[in-house]
């Protein structure tokens, strides 16, 4: 229709009746708006439309050529030649006008032209020095008359500051000299001092956009603007609050930081959430040290902890981790700031996780600054800190599992307070969270049952990378969201969860890909990450009775005290590695076709979900030769696998399985042993021996039989 | 196609200090629901308001500039970018014309004269766009209307009177 439209209204651009001509104006406005490319038709009506004398068609005509200037870069550069001159005159003559009853506010002649005006030329002006160059000297004459008349008339300065403004924002926007720049800032100086709670935030406003091009000529004016952020008035207080953030730099981050926490104990409720981001987001930025970060970080948390969002405390952990020679510090710092305010969640969280984490500094008082004061904590303060913490009823579920953590990483930590710290996480095993109640019971048995493996369990978490948190923040937004321990379909995987719990929080190990960790307390993660990854196993598991009589916790989890010596060798296994003295017996993969799993001192257990699994059906229906397999290999263990089919006897398939061992360590009592679905049957036969010599000085062959029942009946698997 | 932000004055509203609604003009397309919702939003926001703050609230990436007359609110939203004070200037300009108009306008007027406040508003903004600076000329243009109105009254009394005598 616009199209169809066009020629008509821009005949009517020439019609007799100014009120018709200046309603087709506004009308081209939208016709242009809607089909751009007939802007270049309306360029030269226009253009004849500025000519008029009539304020409301002129008025509409301005109007006209900005849009025609945004929509089509032609109409700006015929513009700008042909009209910059008429337009200047023009503006000129209203500003010099004699008093006109008809247009007249407040001493000012027809401020809407005038303003509409200004905003042509600015269009015009910016990037184009030689327009810019012809409009300089009316726009100081203009800024000096509307000066005047602003400070001038004592009922209505309105309109005065809305044409100061208009320029000011003009001048900001055109190629120009340093002078009439310096001009509009002191402008915006005085209206930022203004009583006039309108010009202080146009004020607030411009010096955001001033940012860009004068920062420096800003930046004199943060004092005030600081006292802005302390307004009464909600807009003013936002406004500033925004231009604070960009006056922030390396050198002046500390003084407005302070400021800004200072003013976070008094200001509102309802405007604390947006400081704290902002405060949070600067500190981040800019912070000098960790030590800084981390004391403010504590501030906010005990002053609006409940406004901080999850991804904050998340990296503020991050960099406790990483800050080796502050956990003490730390630790010290936030259990004295736990004792002042029990309200903010989320300084419950944290401290929490390092009382956990670092509980031994604490107490010790190891890697006392200078600077702090000395305090005495004892074994059992620790735990009440911690026992406060999970028996407050406005703790959520988030804070009471990592206090649950906490308690069973304190219990290796302190002996003393083992049998205390019991008797708090049993009282949890009647919690009506399915969370908390499991978490409770699988400590307990823990602490109960395997005294021997718990402080491997809960040891301290290897340190954070910062940067795969950094990256992860930036890439799953969402992601994070799922942090959360209790959500529903991470319930399977809770009993992995003690000693990865927290970094599981941390991370968000829901997704797949994790970090490899580097320290030995990383194995736990990386079991927990092989858990993860076939939900269906804690089912699986539970419904399995417990072979080689070990516990079905252990051998879900997959975590065992591995003998140190080799702890580190079948580590970089990342899929799942597992060291277990305690015969697991997996079946992590019940779901998929064959699995094995090797008990006794190292020999990873492997997941051979993914790079074995499909196997045997493929030879199945390939024909009498197959290649063999390298079906596992570690730093520590590689085992083969030959295929070979009886002739006559397409159903069964013989496997020869050569392990050998290429750790400096020799295996003893080594013991293969796999599992198959139910429509295989598998035959082992005995091994050739159970000793592994070590560095790949010989090798064990053992052969399977797998008779396949279904063969040739399920050919797409 | 419009986008929103292309259009200069998204909305006019005027809210009496009750929270009731007088006059409401739309210049960009919102569906009749999300009308509702900005009206109970927008009052919501303003009418808390204490009388020294400023006159703009930010408000879903658009501001609304609002000045009080009496019981009645006058709010308009505007892009991020515009000059707010000149919106005050309009603001301010409508209720002059509209005093004029009327003879010391209050509420009441708006409410039984709804229809000629449209008319003088549509007379100084279109599609959005302040259309006329001068509020002589608004005047003479209501004042042209409404003759037009009464002339076409008077025919049809005329013609009923007529229609009226032929039947009797």
């Amino acid at each position: 229709m616009a199209r169809d439209l066009a020629p008509e209204v821009e005949r009517l651009l020439q019609f007799r009746d100014p009120n018709i001509r200046k309603k087709a104006a506004l009308c081209s406005i939208r016709i242009i708006k809607k089909v751009p490319d007939l802007a270049e038709n309306f360029i030269n009506p226009a253009a004849s439309l500025l000519k008029e004398k009539h304020h409301g068609v002129l008025i509409t005509g301005v109007q006209l050529c900005t849009d025609l200037c945004k929509v089509s870069s032609e109409a700006l550069e015929y513009f700008r030649k042909k009209c910059t001159d008429g337009l200047v005159k023009t503006l000129r003559d209203i500003a010099n006008s004699p008093y006109a009853p008809e247009y007249d506010i407040a001493g000012i002649t027809d401020p809407f032209l005038h303003i509409r005006l200004l905003r042509l030329l600015r269009v015009l002006g910016q990037g184009d020095a030689d327009a810019s160059d012809s409009m300089n000297d009316i726009l100081a004459q203009d800024v000096l008359i509307a000066n005047i008349v602003a400070t001038k008339t004592e009922s209505n300065k309105n309109a005065g500051n809305a044409i100061l403004y208009e320029c000011v924002e003009t001048i900001m926007s055109i190629e120009d000299n340093g002078g009439l720049r310096v001009l509009a800032i002191n402008i915006l100086g005085r209206f930022l001092s203004n009583r006039d709670n309108n010009i202080r935030y146009v004020a607030l406003n411009m010096l955001t956009k001033a940012m860009t091009v004068e920062a420096q000529a800003v930046q004199r004016h943060r004092a005030t603007i600081l006292e802005c952020v302390k307004d009464s008035d909600a807009s003013i207080r936002k406004r500033a609050l925004e231009l604070v953030y960009l006056l922030v730099n390396e050198t002046n981050v500390k003084p407005l930081t302070k400021e800004l926490i200072d003013y976070l104990e008094v200001s509102d409720q309802d405007f604390k959430g947006d400081l704290t981001a902002k405060i949070c987001s600067i500190v981040e930025r800019f912070s000098p040290e960790k030590i800084w970060y981390i004391d403010q970080m504590l501030k906010v948390l005990s002053e609006a902890g409940n406004f901080v969002k999850d991804d904050v405390w998340h990296a503020l952990i991050v960099v406790i981790s990483n800050a080796s020679d502050l956990h003490g510090y730390t630790v010290r710092a936030l259990y004295r700031a736990l004792q002042t305010s029990t309200e903010q969640e989320t300084l419950v969280r944290v401290a929490v996780w390092c009382i956990g984490e670092y509980g031994d500094m604490l107490v010790n008082n190891v890697g006392m600054l200078d600077i702090e004061d000395p305090i005495t904590v004892t074994e059992s303060d620790a735990v009440d800190a911690v026992e406060v913490a999970i028996k407050r009823h406005t703790s959520d579920l988030t804070t009471k599992s990592m206090a649950l953590i906490a308690l069973l990483k304190l219990s290796s930590r302190f002996p003393s307070c083992s049998e205390r710290i019991r008797e708090i996480i049993v009282q949890n095993k009647g919690s009506l969270v399915l969370e908390l109640q499991q978490r409770s019971i699988e400590f307990n048995s823990i602490l109960q049952k395997h005294q021997n493996i718990r402080s491997a369990l809960v040891e301290r978490m290897p340190v954070l990378d910062e940067a795969t948190f950094s990256g992860r923040r930036a890439g799953s937004l969402p992601a994070a969201a799922s942090t959360s321990t209790g959500t529903p379909h991470k319930l399977p995987n809770g009993i992995a969860k003690p000693a990865a719990a927290p970094i599981a929080d941390l991370l968000d190990l829901s997704s797949d890909d994790a970090p490899a960790p580097s320290s030995s307390g990383g194995d736990f993660l990386q079991d927990l990450l092989g858990v993860d990854l076939s939900p269906a196993s804690a089912p699986a598991g539970t419904s399995q009775p417990p072979k080689a009589g070990t516990d079905v916790l252990l051998d879900l989890l997959s975590i065992g005290t591995s003998p140190p010596a080799q702890s580190s060798s079948s580590m970089s296994d990342i899929l799942s590695s597992s060291q277990d003295n305690k015969a697991p017996l997996n079946n992590l993969n019940g779901l998929t076709s064959l699995s094995s799993l090797s008990p006794t001192t190292t020999s990873p257990m492997m997941d051979l979900l993914d790079g074995f699994g499909p196997s045997p059906q493929k030879h199945e229906e390939n024909g009498p030769t197959y290649p063999s397999v390298v079906a596992y290999e570690s730093s520590s263990l590689r085992m083969t696998f030959n295929f070979s089919k009886q002739p006559g006897n397409p159903q069964t398939t013989l496997i020869q399985a050569t392990f050998t061992n290429l750790s400096p360590n020799a295996y003893n009592d080594f013991l293969f042993q796999a599992a198959v679905p139910k429509f295989l049957q598998l035959h082992l036969d005995p091994a050739s021996s159970n000793t592994l010599p070590a560095s790949g000085n010989g090798s064990i062959t053992q052969t399977l039989k797998v008779t396949n029942s279904q063969h040739g009946k399920r050919l797409s698997y | 196609m419009v986008t929103l932000k292309e259009i200069k004055i998204q909305f006019v509203l005027l809210i009496s200090r009750q929270g009731k609604v007088r006059l409401t003009k739309w210049y960009s397309p919102y569906s009749q629901k999300e009308r509702t919702k900005v009206i109970r939003e927008l009052s919501g926001v303003i009418l808390t308001r204490g009388p020294k703050l400023c006159n703009f609230v930010e408000w879903r990436g658009y501001k609304v500039v609002y000045k009080r007359y009496a019981s009645l609110y006058f709010c308009m939203c505007i892009d991020q970018d515009d000059n707010e004070l000149e919106i005050l200037e309009i603001i301010h300009h409508f209720v002059e014309i509209l005093d004029r108009y009327f003879g010391s306008v209050c509420e009441l007027d708006l409410i039984f004269n709804f229809h000629k406040a449209y008319y003088i508003l549509d007379e100084l903004l279109i599609a959005g766009e302040l259309q006329e600076s001068s509020k002589k000329t608004v005047a003479r243009l209501i004042a042209a209307q409404d003759s037009l109105v009464e002339t076409a009254k008077e025919q049809a009394s005329s013609i009923s009177n007529i229609i009226a005598q032929a039947t009797k």
